[in-house]
């Protein structure tokens, strides 16, 4: 008969999975990183390559001329920018229309949930100013953006005086088919945010902004830009957005030929590109990059403008200018000159970008790795996770079948041992308490703020975190369970099968859509949470469950991030930045609505905390 | 004395004798002329010209088009007698910076859209049914005279199609194709329609050669751009326009043609295009064409030629009797056939269709159909057992 039929071969079958199910694990868990690691050698990567026939092999030639142009502009809105303190909203204005766009202001406002500290902001309220340049000879049915996000820590006044150059010398052209939309945003992110909100007519962060007076099309792609000096050794491209979302792979590969058109020097998170891919030194270098992206794309934030274009879907970039201590400069007119050519060729669409990927790594600016090659990574960790769960579901179910045989259960009718009904019950209470606690995890800290303040000396984003880290640690104190049973291991290995199950489910769920935050929360929650069982060495698992909680993967993570930039942290350090990043990544849940903090405080800390039950079992 | 008298009039015999034989001569070399004059059996030209794809990036098949019209027109053939189909506007897209130009040299050289372009057939009206009822002639009756094919069976016609193709097919506007069947089928009715006399039938798209490989109709000659299997490259990019202008063949094409006048007895075996230009290897088709390519003028397809002799002697034209006779019986029957034939009565369809079905010679049953029976048997008697055999026969 058949194999899982047949009871003779499925005992065989179960003992085979119960005998070699250690191996197993860690095989297919070395075989996991093992395929991580593997991405960045040359099978794996590949070169890219256009693949939008629209956008074509053609060269278009730049006629950007207007550099000194630029460099009048920006020092006029620096100036006018330290006279006002804020954005110079009427010099805007003014300038915008005279260089002949038709001009049109947004102001917004937000009372943010706790006072910003990295930005020393709290109640803000601001102006943007965006200038539509139409075109010729089309219906305004499409437009693309270019953007330019002012804060007051970043003046990004060469951006506007090149916006503004660009501006003008792409009014003198007839050829554009859509309509280009100029863009400078105040409190950088957040006013970008109020304007697309405002374009598209939603409200998802509970930002109040005014209604757009004037409105392009739909946006089919969009190019944020960030310039502080006069002269860029190197631009810097960031592609990873909000909650890990990627623009299509075809607008990065749009600037990478203008790059290397106009021989610019680019970089992806700040590293130059590997030339030889051969040896072992490209792919090393190439394993740094892609750690990198990796941990961006994990952390969920918007790394620039273009983060929040994305949730829209409008394929977006941001271009940074980085003036370091090289020999070879290039000034506003190689910077103008490679936008307007991505413009030019932007204009040629007749689609919104689709024929790429949109789901990619990238170990380089020219080599991706595509969806299909990465996700089997992830794939043979998870498995471990099932491989643990099938041997705790036969385990259980094993010793239900022992118990029956020389109990001589009456009648045929009691499919399940009576033991198994008392665990279902006893289930519920250590779920219902985590799942309670990850609730406080989320919504206390911001609600109790002002309560902390009156009765502690802190300030209210203090507050918040040490509110944070109180109720995360207040977790592992918790009671573990209820009453005893007659068969205390049936109890735990039941928890531990749903627990289990549960975070598979929640890792595969987020490595769907954000395959850095997937792999990262499952390399370090997967071997403790397999390990984790009551008997053994306790304290060590204990010490190794807290190593892996989602906080210390974060931290860990910080300091990786800063180790793989090459300006590494010491300890204090490292533990500021930590709470600085847990402050950041409230905030930008309540603002842009980053799904970081909800997904760990709701969904993955309830669920260490299950392993930590499972190993304070008694 | 009546030496030279004799003298003289044996100079003056000899010369009316020289006179007369260079007379005869004369006069026979007029009609050899003569001869000549109605070498190629064609009188009127006709050109279609289609392009069939949109979108700016498909520039170089509008400019490879209008290239052609412009050589065609040049060289004599009017725009009564042009059906130009362009499936898109380039000139005034709005990605042009240059509007109101088609341009086939880079800088800007040469504007092939010009000033006096008459487009018959634009943008969606570019389908596979339009240009099959056009060479068909198979109209509605509402359809202007300028977007009918109006030959009879003493046209020259030279069909150029350019756009991108496969093996078998050519796509027309994204969303259609157009089989080599049923380009060589439209073919054959146009010669039992008697609508051309000779047909010069160009393609320049990827795998070309497969568009021809059906044709089974006489006076056919065909000429592509690269043979099954490979494909067709663009010829030169404008970083100024920022898309490719021209393909190669028609580029050679245009450059060949831009050096033939009215005049010119180039024939159609000069029309190569080198491997170091055109990159893919041209094909061409002349089985089906009863004259010899190298009899054949450039002018025959790509011109429209009056010829003309002026001459002042009179030349006795042969009569062929056969031809007499035959046009004297097909006069009696145009009496017979007093009423006009309606558009729907063009082709006698229901004569056709309800003709008997003629019997099928019987073929024994294939090995498909054998096998299947025994298969089907044998399963049977597998399950029910031999014994039942008996009650089978």
């Amino acid at each position: 008969m058949g194999l899982l039929s047949d009871p003779v071969r499925r005992r065989a079958l179960a003992r085979l999975v119960l005998r070699l199910n250690a191996p197993l694990c860690v095989l297919s868990y070395v075989a996991g990183i093992a395929w991580f690691l593997a991405l960045v050698f040359p099978p794996l990567t590949q070169r890219t390559y256009m693949s939008e026939n629209a956008m074509g092999s053609t060269m278009v030639e730049e006629q950007f001329a207007g550099g000194d142009r630029a460099r009048a502009f920006a020092r006029d809105f620096a100036a006018h920018r330290k006279k006002s303190g804020a954005l110079p909203v009427a010099w805007l204005e003014r300038t915008m229309r005279s260089v002949g766009l038709e001009v049109y202001t947004q102001s917004f406002s937000r009372k943010l949930p706790f006072p910003d500290e990295t930005h020393e902001r709290y109640m803000v309220s601001g102006t943007n100013v965006y200038g539509i340049l139409r075109a010729p000879r089309a219906a305004s049915t499409e437009s693309l953006v270019l953007t330019v996000p002012c804060g007051s820590d970043s003046t990004n006044s060469q951006a506007v005086g090149l916006l503004l150059a660009l501006a003008a010398h792409f009014r003198g052209q007839i050829y554009w088919a859509k309509d280009i939309v100029f863009l400078v945003t105040e409190h950088d992110l957040l006013g970008t945010e109020a304007w697309l909100e405002a374009y598209h007519d939603v409200n998802v962060t509970g930002m109040q902004s005014s209604p757009l007076q004037g409105r392009a099309g739909a946006i089919q792609a969009a190019v944020a830009l960030e310039l502080s000096s006069d002269v860029v050794t190197s631009l810097d491209v960031a592609v990873e957005g909000l909650n890990g979302q990627l623009p299509n792979l075809d607008l990065l590969n749009l600037f990478q030929t203008f790059c290397q058109k106009g021989g610019l020097l680019c970089t992806l998170q700040g590293k130059l590109q590997p030339e030889d891919w051969t040896s072992l030194d490209g792919p090393l270098q190439g394993l740094q990059t892609l750690l990198l992206m990796v941990l961006r794309q994990a952390s969920g934030r918007p790394h620039g403008s273009h983060g929040l274009f994305l949730r829209y879907r409008v394929e977006a970039l941001t271009l940074r200018g980085i003036n370091s201590f090289r020999q070879y400069k290039y000034d506003l007119v190689a910077v103008g000159k490679a936008l307007e050519g991505m413009f030019r060729k932007l204009n040629h669409l007749l689609e919104r970008l689709h024929q790429s990927f949109f789901l990619y790594l990238l170990p380089g600016l020219s080599r991706f790795v595509s969806i299909g090659l990465y996700m089997p990574a992830v794939g043979f960790l998870l498995l471990v996770l099932g491989l643990k769960a099938l041997e705790l579901w036969m385990q259980l179910h094993e010793a239900g079948m022992g118990l029956e045989e020389p109990g001589g259960a009456p009648g045929p009718s009691v499919p399940l041992p009576p033991s198994q009904g008392v665990g279902l019950a006893s289930l519920v209470a250590p779920l219902l308490i985590s799942q309670a606690m990850g609730l406080a995890l989320y919504v206390l800290p911001v609600l109790g703020q002002h309560v902390a303040t009156q009765h502690f000396p802190v300030a209210e984003a203090e507050a918040v975190v040490l509110t944070l880290l109180a109720i995360y640690a207040a977790g592992l104190a918790l009671p573990h369970n209820t009453h005893r049973t007659q068969a205390p291991d049936r109890g735990w290995m039941a928890l531990k099968l749903v627990a289990l199950i549960y975070l598979a489910l929640q890792l595969g769920c987020i490595a769907l859509t954000n395959f850095s935050l997937g792999f990262l929360l499952a390399t370090t929650m997967v071997p403790t949470a397999a390990l984790a069982k009551p008997h053994g060495p306790r304290t060590l698992y204990a010490a190794l469950l807290v190593l892996t909680s989602p906080a210390a993967t974060l931290l860990g993570s910080l300091f990786l991030w800063r180790e793989l930039q090459e300006a590494p942290l010491s300890l204090a350090e490292g533990w500021q930045l930590f709470l600085a990043a847990l402050a950041q990544g409230v905030l930008e849940h309540h603002t842009y609505g980053a799904l970081l903090f909800p997904l760990l405080s709701l969904g993955l800390y309830p669920c260490w905390l299950l392993f930590w039950n499972v190993l304070f079992w008694k | 004395m009546a030496v030279t008298d004799s003298l003289s009039r044996a100079a003056t015999v000899l010369a009316t004798v020289l006179l007369l034989s260079f007379g005869s001569v004369a006069a026979s070399h007029i009609e050899d002329q003569a001869e000549q004059f109605f070498r190629s059996g064609h009188t009127n030209n006709w050109a279609v010209l289609v392009c069939t794809s949109r979108f700016w990036f498909n520039y170089r098949h509008v400019a490879n088009t209008l290239s052609v019209y412009r050589s065609v027109k040049r060289l004599g053939i009017p725009d009564s007698h042009i059906v130009l189909m362009l499936a898109d506007d380039m000139a005034c897209n709005p990605r042009n910076p240059k509007p109101a130009t088609v341009f086939s040299h880079k800088n800007m050289e040469l504007n092939v859209y010009g000033d006096d372009v008459e487009v018959d057939y634009r943008s969606y009206e570019v389908t596979v049914e339009n240009f099959l009822r056009v060479l068909t002639g198979r109209i509605p009756p509402s359809t202007p005279r300028s977007k009918r094919l109006l030959s009879d069976d003493r046209s020259n016609i030279l069909i150029y199609m350019t756009g991108h193709g496969g093996n078998g097919f050519l796509k027309f506007q994204d969303s259609e194709e157009i089989t080599n069947i049923e380009l060589a089928d439209a073919f054959e009715q146009m010669w039992q329609k008697r609508r051309y006399n000779e047909l010069l039938f160009i393609i320049d798209t990827c795998q070309g050669a497969s568009m021809y490989e059906r044709f089974y109709s006489p006076n056919i000659m065909a000429l592509a751009s690269s043979q099954v299997g490979e494909d067709s490259l663009s010829h030169q990019p404008d970083p100024a326009i920022g898309v490719h202008l021209m393909d190669r063949y028609t580029f050679y094409v245009l450059e060949f043609l831009e050096e033939i006048n009215p005049a010119s007895q180039t024939n159609m075996n000069d029309l190569v295009c080198p491997k170091s230009l055109c990159v893919s290897t041209p094909g061409h088709r002349t089985d089906l064409f009863q004259r010899d390519p190298k009899n054949v003028l450039i002018t025959d397809f790509f011109g429209s030629v009056r010829k003309v002799e002026i001459t002042t002697e009179t030349i006795k034209l042969q009569q062929d009797s056969e031809i007499m006779e035959s046009s004297y019986k097909e006069d009696q029957m145009d009496e017979k056939l007093m009423e006009p034939l309606k558009y729907a009565e063009q082709l006698p369809v229901a004569q056709i269709i309800h003709q008997k079905p003629k019997l099928k010679d019987w073929h024994p049953p294939g090995g498909f159909i054998l096998g299947l029976w025994a298969l089907i048997i044998m399963v049977f008697f597998k399950t029910y057992g031999i014994k039942h055999m008996k009650f089978i026969f």
